[in-house]
């Protein structure tokens, strides 16, 4: 019974989330294909709830679908759209052939998830996944890590200031 | 029944749309939004197998994930900031002077 109950939690987020994916690639306004990567990460949000990943889902929504979306949100206004960047796109050949390369990584991932089997939930601690215990496992194991991602923002801030700067 | 198979499926599915996204857009934000899709399904793999494993460690790995992300984002429109001010588009086919 929970297992039907999950399942179709996950049909209910799954079958959006792709759909807006797609709305991402299908789109031919970036604002059009940046809501909808912004419904994309909501959607996803609830899919890492349901992988009792309750850290990771409030990051996913904060990070991901505040921060980084608003970003994108203010350079695509930032510069202005000519009409000619909204034309439809004429694929090349080349660009076939990739296509049909996309959908062969797909066949072999199948291939290989099929394979594998069955792989069951194995049974999970009650604090499994929640803020304590993923910040407790980030700050004494993952430490090293932990510190050297704040000198990767550091240093992300003060590259993005030097090239979008127009002098310094 | 619910397994960790639908979830592997599903980021297969999103990692291969982001996939296709790359190489056909042309439009350099758009490509970005795909790489964030695909650096999502990524994300959406390491914490299926997270639940799979029972262990934690693959949401440590997805946090840190969603961190270079978040730089990458900040670089890359850095980035395309400064190509559209010397060149005056975003289209990607019209930047090519290291090609030539």
């Amino acid at each position: 019974m929970a297992d039907r109950a999950e399942l179709f939690v996950f049909w209910l987020f799954a079958i959006p989330l792709v759909a807006s994916a797609l709305g991402v690639v299908v789109a031919r306004n970036p604002v059009n294909a940046a809501m909808s990567l912004v419904a994309a990460f909501f959607f996803l949000a609830g899919i890492y709830v349901l992988l009792v990943a309750h850290l990771v889902a409030f990051l996913q929504v904060l990070v991901y679908a505040g921060a980084i979306m608003v970003v994108f949100l203010f350079v695509i206004m930032l510069l202005s759209l000519h009409e000619e960047d909204l034309k439809p796109a004429r694929l090349k050949a080349i660009q076939w052939a990739a296509v049909f390369g996309g959908f062969g990584v797909l066949a072999v991932l199948a291939t290989a998830i099929r394979d594998s089997g069955v792989l069951h939930w194995t049974t999970v601690a009650p604090d499994y996944g929640t803020v304590r215990a993923v910040g407790r496992l980030l700050f004494t194991q993952y430490l090293l890590p932990f510190e050297a991602t704040s000198l990767l923002l550091l240093v992300a801030i003060v590259g993005a200031v030097v090239v979008a700067k127009e002098r310094i | 029944m619910a397994a960790a198979n639908h979830y592997l499926a599903l980021a297969a599915l999103l990692f291969t749309i982001g996939l296709v996204g790359v190489v056909v857009k042309r439009n350099i934000l758009v490509v970005f939004m795909c790489v964030e899709l695909m650096l999502n399904a990524a994300n959406l793999t390491f914490l299926a197998f997270a639940r799979h494993q029972g262990s934690m460690n693959g949401q440590a790995i997805a946090f840190f994930v969603i961190a270079v992300a978040a730089a990458e984002a900040a670089v890359g429109l850095a980035i395309v900031i400064a190509v559209f001010r010397t060149r005056g588009t975003l289209w990607m086919d019209e930047v090519s002077s290291l090609k030539n």
